[in-house]
């Protein structure tokens, strides 16, 4: 009867972390009918969109088997050199040419990662906790620690561009930003890569086993480098869309913001061993702490209490999956 | 001669390889015909890995000319090899344990094809095709790390064949594999020669392939000391070759009458596991205890040191009833365990020969709180004299160290606390000819100084060359009780297969 469902959908990290969203979103309604309504959806869409990004990129590389904590670094960083770079040249440069530069910076930030990790062969936590440091105090050191709110005009157009708005019969504005177009084309080309390239699939291989792809040929080195140029990328993308939604380019903003951005991919299944990982669960695990951090109070917990609730949310969401595996494997020894 | 070179689908001449300094490889001639399936024997450090990975493209050779399907390859990587047809299976099958067995088959393939985007319904037809091929049944869509080691096997066996395999290089095909995978083994084989395919076995425990094979080459030390039909080999003369010296197994000498009983076990009893095992060991004794897989043997072995809690059932040692299921207990009572799967759950792989023989003597070596270093690297030194382990020095990790050698320094670390009963689980699993008689000596003579030791293993020669008696396990009971010395290997064998 449940043959349309996929064979393992009962045990799958995905299905755990749904069945909490929604069990969430229940006791959230049921305390607050509003809660519900397109408004606060809207407003959670927005909230994700950053968090989406990223979460994309590190779940990437949760699959090829590291780990990296400093896409925060390269997201501000690109965002805030990309922002004074335009303003000392070209204050009227369209949109795209800005969110470009951030990209392209982002990228450039990446490959120095990924240089070290693919080139040279360091551990990868190692490498991204120096650069996380070196970026962030570079950028603070030699390109500026000033706020700047007169972002380049295009800049704040691109906020301002809607894809639907309305006020709601309780009059409730939403509204529903450019900005979520940009997640759903990482998502879809994410999506791309990993399921119908050779080189997402080589991803998923390296994760499962480095020496085993070498020894098949895949150019591991390589496959490395453009995960975390990738993810650079993903992330000069999202500190961009930071910048121009909030209209303020902060150097002081999103580090610090990582480890929540890992809780969401390891929440969504991805296993810090590597090989691991769906698009799916990962939007599931952002949509869970995007509810836990906005939502919370709805449904009467202090919102003091988020840190506690994320780590639990961690402690059993991926605790019951290993321990359920060990017992499995316990069971068939 | 020239004809055999003209129609070689691998012909090596003179290969050398120097790794500074050391020569692996000293002059060696190799050829394998379409079809053939050869046996390349040799010890560990004799220069059979070196010579699969100069065929494979991963090491260039020093001197010499490498041939492969009559073409001459003076440039060789594991991509131009692969691309000739050559696929080397590693011993742990080199599979993405978190993909599809069609992927895992398909990969390859797809790869050597420079395909840029992957197609799900290509990859399950190459797949599909290649488990026909050698018709065999396995879902293409679950995940490879859920399959047993055999099914392992034959996806890494597909994966070669998918990728249009002439030669496939098996390292070590039948160490993890039960008698009857090993036969169904023997048929896939025997199905690949037919269809041309050529095949190498790299392995410690030739018997098991010996009987598909048509050629036999021995290195030893960088040099091939033997070749020759496989009909004109058997076990005997292998271990001759491969050690250079004949490896005469001597029977045990006689327990001395009158030996006191170390210990005894009764109604030993784990729902699901085992039941009702009871026996008695008496010093200068050492006693088999063997079944199939799935036989309870190992179980019995983890319950005897603690690992494993017995529902019922007593053991005693030297007359005191030692607490079960609890190691710190067993060990107090002086049982030592070394386990059949020493590189996950004997040995501390990474750290150094000392801090693994030495673990357990620490508090002995305590002067006021304080660890005596010295005195220390004095015990660990002598027991690596007293076991021959070859190392460099007692700093090397263990990682370092050939199987042999390791299995050596798992037994020290056990001797260094002057064990009464030695418990020894697969002494001599993976572990190459030369190296198994030493572990077999060490057996006879540590028997000999009074410890009462329990062998446990399903390699029959190895059971009769040690133990005086043998208890054979099936359905997790003991079915019967042979003596050592009068039971032949072939009535061991009906006994264990009955």
């Amino acid at each position: 009867m449940t043959a349309w469902l996929p064979k393992d959908f009962w045990t799958r990290n995905e299905t755990l972390v749904a069945g909490v969203v929604v069990l969430f979103c229940i006791i959230a309604m049921l305390s607050d009918p509003r809660f519900l309504t397109i408004t606060t959806v809207s407003d959670l869409l927005r909230a994700a969109i950053v968090i989406g990004i990223l979460a994309v990129g590190a779940m990437l590389v949760l699959v090829s088997g590291g780990i990296d904590v400093s896409f925060t670094a390269i997201a501000v960083f690109a965002m805030y050199a990309s922002s004074v770079l335009f303003l000392a040249v070209w204050p009227g440069a369209p949109w795209p040419l800005i969110f470009a530069a951030s990209i392209v910076f982002g990228a450039l930030l990446g490959a120095i990662n990924g240089f070290f990790i693919a080139f040279m062969g360091l551990p990868t936590l190692i490498v991204t906790l120096g650069t996380l440091s070196v970026f962030r105090g570079f950028l603070l050191t030699f390109i500026g620690s000033q706020r700047i709110s007169d972002l380049p005009p295009a800049m704040r157009d691109f906020s301002r561009g809607v894809l639907a708005r309305g006020t709601t019969e309780a009059g409730n504005f939403y509204s529903i930003p450019w900005a979520a177009l940009a997640l759903l084309f990482v998502i879809v080309m994410t999506w791309f890569i990993l399921r119908k390239t050779m080189l997402g699939r080589s991803i998923y291989a390296i994760g499962g086993s480095v020496e085993s792809a070498r020894r098949i040929g895949i150019n591991v080195r390589w496959t490395q480098f453009f995960v975390y140029v990738y993810v650079g990328a993903l992330a000069g993308l999202a500190g961009i869309i930071h910048g121009s939604v909030g209209r303020m380019a902060d150097p002081f903003s999103l580090v610090g913001l990582e480890l929540s951005v890992i809780a969401a991919v390891v929440l969504g299944g991805a296993r810090l061993i590597g090989g691991y990982g769906t698009l799916t669960g990962t939007l599931l695990g952002v949509a869970l702490i995007v509810i836990v951090q906005n939502s919370l109070i709805v449904i009467g917990i202090p919102t003091t209490w988020q840190s506690v609730t994320i780590g639990l949310l961690i402690l059993l969401g991926t605790g019951v999956p290993a321990y359920r595996a060990k017992r499995a494997a316990s069971r068939a020894g | 001669m020239s004809s055999d070179h003209d129609t070689a689908f691998i012909d090596l001449r003179a290969i050398t390889k120097r790794y500074s300094g050391v020569t692996a490889l000293d002059s060696v001639d190799f050829t394998v015909q379409p079809g053939e399936a050869v046996c390349l024997a040799g010890e560990n450090g004799s220069g059979k890995s070196t010579l699969i990975k100069i065929i494979s493209g991963v090491e260039p050779a020093t001197a010499g000319t490498v041939s492969i399907a009559g073409q001459e390859r003076p440039v060789l990587n594991p991509r131009i090899s692969a691309a000739a047809g050559v696929m080397v299976i590693f011993q742990d099958f080199s599979l993405f344990p978190n993909l599809s067995v069609a992927e895992n088959i398909a990969f390859a393939t797809q790869l050597s094809k420079h395909k840029r985007f992957y197609k799900s319904a290509v990859t399950r037809d190459i797949a599909r095709s290649a488990l026909d091929r050698i018709g065999v049944e396995i879902d293409l869509d679950v995940r490879v790390e859920t399959l047993p080691v055999a099914q392992k096997q034959i996806v890494a066996i597909c994966r070669a064949l998918a990728a249009k395999a002439q030669l496939i290089i098996m390292d070590e095909p039948t160490t993890a594999l039960t008698e009857k995978e090993v036969r169904r083994l023997q048929g896939i084989i025997r199905m690949l020669k037919e269809e041309g395919v050529a095949v190498i076995f790299v392995s410690h425990k030739l018997a098991e392939v010996l009987e598909v094979s048509e050629k036999v080459v021995v290195l030893r030390n960088g040099k091939k000391v033997a070749e020759g039909p496989a009909s004109e080999f058997d076990t005997q003369s292998l271990a001759h070759h491969m050690t250079g010296r004949d490896v005469p197994e001597v029977p045990p000498s006689d327990v001395e009458a009158g030996a006191e009983t170390l210990m005894q076990v009764a109604g030993l009893t784990k729902a699901g596991s085992f039941s009702d095992i009871s026996f008695e060991l008496k010093a200068y004794e050492v006693l088999g205890i063997t079944g199939l897989l799935g036989s309870g043997r190992t179980s019995v072995a983890k319950a005897l040191f603690g690992l494993v809690a017995p529902d019922e059932g007593t053991i005693t040692v030297d007359g005191q009833v030692t607490p079960t299921g609890d190691p710190q207990a067993a060990s107090m009572a002086r049982i030592g365990y070394v386990p059949e799967d020493r590189l996950t759950e004997g040995l501390f792989l990474s750290q150094s020969i000392l801090h693994n023989v030495t673990i357990g003597r620490l508090d002995a070596h305590s002067r006021g709180g304080f660890l005596d270093m010295a005195g220390l690297v004095a015990e660990a030194s002598d027991w690596l004299k007293r076991l021959k382990v070859k190392a460099p020095d007692v700093t090397a990790p263990v990682q370092s160290l050939s199987g042999g050698n390791q299995q050596r320094v798992a037994l020290a670390r056990w001797l260094s606390r002057a064990p009464r009963v030695l418990i020894l689980n697969g002494p001599s699993v993976g572990v190459d000819v030369g190296s198994k008689a030493d572990i077999h000596d060490i057996i006879r003579d540590l028997a000999g100084q009074g410890i009462g030791i329990i062998v446990i293993s399903d390699d029959l020669p190895e059971l009769l060359a040690t133990c005086h008696r043998i208890l054979v396990m099936r359905d997790g009971r003991i079915i019967d009780t042979l003596d050592g010395k009068s039971v032949t290997e072939d009535q061991l064998a009906r006994r264990l297969a009955s």
